[in-house]
């Protein structure tokens, strides 16, 4: 079993819902790949590569300033349920976590992460550099990233091109090598049926999403991750702004596809929100894909000042909570325990009861 | 309505496009569409590099595939193994598979250059960086003197950056 109280904030810092509109935005996370100059790339590396790469960046790594205390997870050592664990806190990739249907965690997998920043290692490139921030916060996340990133290139030699940039082993991330996503609810605009003009609209401008879980997720709970697709030809600023620029565009969409569910259906919308809570307060069974629909009911219900009485942080404590991996840890049980739904219908229940309890 | 491209076949993809805050629609056809690398809404990707890797196998105007021996120098790679698996072997990779490289770029990102952040590993001189920032400036000057304000403050803060 991991110790994830190593982990100065258990991981979970991103979410804690302290920052900018984090009513709407519940993480912004930055990824830069990066690879060592002089090595063939992941998918030819032997395994004592692999493990030699490891030792290599991490040694870098310790003589950082943001990554001198890192907290060292690797993958290929732990039990499918613990990476399961990581994964869910969003502190690595499927890939890295080796959770592909057919997918087996690869010798030399790692991460290193210190509070909010960390790096990736053996993934599809060698190095992920990744930065997890609390609500909308492209600046400050890609700041820190940017800082590791050049601390790192100061200790070890990245494979740079000056015509394509930083080479990567996917042609899909060369030159900046950065990825920036934010991770945004839009009950407002799936309700209102708006959700694929203005997920088309992103593709034409350049912008793609993805489900909670990053690539290859489905999405659930109406959370989408929004980011560029692009990673050439456009200088990291440029990319960040029109990213930013684009998801304050979806956000007002979206504030004016609740106010237009409230102007014309206020009562539909009011049963909506309270029927969610309804069954979260005393639902006896609930899968993790129902308790993600209803919380994002409810998280609607918070937003438009219908539901009074839960915190956001309370909703994103039980959006990570309830996860298989998490529940199941919490509980003293496998992932795949039948009676997995029971128990997370008792832990939700209990939450929202000291919630309401507290609050008087 | 006539294809973009070819001007012969009917056009039945119409691709709007927004670069640079300019909207742009391209009418093709079915087989242009596909050497450029454009899906139907129809065509079914499994990677998503799948439709573009696909497109550059079609047509007489197939970019050569790497020079020599077809293998990457350093890591014997070859471009079918890149083909396959989407991944590339090494660095070299890219000086290795440039021609057909340059192309997917282009397909991909709409662009072959690096604007981004310089890398300068310990120990190696700082590049020589005024020749992008002059030529930046030669295109900001035309751009204001062309009253084409949005590109004028777009390389502005391209210029903020190489500087």
């Amino acid at each position: 079993m991991i110790d994830l109280s190593l982990l100065t904030d258990g991981g979970v810092g991103w979410l804690d819902a302290s920052g900018p509109s984090s009513h709407l935005v519940l993480s912004t996370r930055i990824r830069l790949a990066r690879n060592l100059a002089d090595r063939v790339f992941q998918g030819r590396n032997s395994e004592t590569e692999r493990e030699d790469i490891l030792a290599v960046v991490e040694r870098a790594a310790r003589d950082t300033v943001l990554l001198r205390r890192a907290t060292k997870f690797r993958l290929d050592q732990l039990d499918r349920t613990d990476r399961q664990l990581l994964h869910e806190r969003h502190l690595v990739s499927k890939e890295l976590a080796g959770l592909d249907p057919d997918g087996r965690v690869r010798s030399g997998a790692t991460l290193l992460v210190q509070d909010q920043i960390g790096v990736m290692l053996n993934e599809e490139d060698h190095l992920r550099i990744q930065g997890l921030h609390s609500g909308f916060a492209l600046e400050a996340a890609y700041g820190e990233a940017d800082r590791l990133d050049a601390e790192l290139g100061q200790r070890l030699a990245f494979a740079f091109h000056p015509e394509f940039g930083y080479l990567t082993s996917c042609p899909t991330n060369v030159g900046t090598g950065l990825r920036a996503s934010v991770l945004i609810h839009l009950p407002g605009l799936v309700l209102t049926k708006e959700i694929s003009k203005v997920l088309q609209g992103l593709a034409q401008v350049g912008l793609t999403f993805r489900g909670l879980y990053g690539e290859g997720s489905e999405v659930v709970g109406n959370f989408f991750q929004l980011s560029n697709q692009t990673t050439l030809g456009s200088s990291e600023h440029e990319l960040l702004d029109h990213l930013g620029k684009m998801v304050r565009q979806v956000m007002d969409y979206e504030e004016q596809a609740r106010q237009v569910l409230l102007r014309d259906a206020p009562a539909i919308i009011e049963d909506k929100v309270w029927r969610a809570y309804g069954l979260l307060r005393y639902a006896r069974a609930l899968s993790f894909d129902e308790a993600m629909n209803l919380l994002s009911g409810v998280r609607l219900g918070v937003g438009v000042g219908l539901i009074p009485d839960v915190g956001m942080y309370t909703l994103n404590k039980l959006l990570v909570h309830t996860q298989p991996a998490h529940l199941a840890v919490a509980e003293g049980v496998t992932p795949a325990e039948p009676d997995l739904p029971i128990r997370r219908a008792r832990f939700v229940r209990k939450v929202l009861e000291s919630e309401v309890g507290r609050r008087g | 309505m006539s294809c973009d491209q070819c001007r012969e076949r009917e056009a039945v993809i119409h691709l709007t496009q927004i670069v640079n805050e300019q909207v742009t629609t391209l009418h093709l056809c079915e087989r242009c569409a596909a050497e450029k690398g454009v899906e139907s809404p129809g065509g079914v990707t499994k990677t998503p590099l799948g439709s573009f890797l696909a497109a550059m196998g079609k047509g007489p105007e197939q970019a050569p595939v790497a020079r020599g021996s077809g293998a990457c120098s350093r890591c014997g790679a070859s471009f079918q193994d890149f083909r396959e698996s989407g991944r590339l072997g090494c660095p070299e990779c890219y000086q290795s598979f440039e021609a057909p490289l340059r192309d997917l770029l282009r397909r991909l990102h709409g662009s072959t250059h690096h604007m981004g952040e310089r890398y300068v590993a310990r120990g190696q001189p700082i590049p020589e960086q005024r020749p992008q920032a002059a030529e930046l400036r030669e295109q900001l000057r035309l751009a204001v003197e062309t009253e084409n304000f949005e590109l004028a403050a777009e390389l502005r803060d391209r210029l903020r950056v190489a500087e």
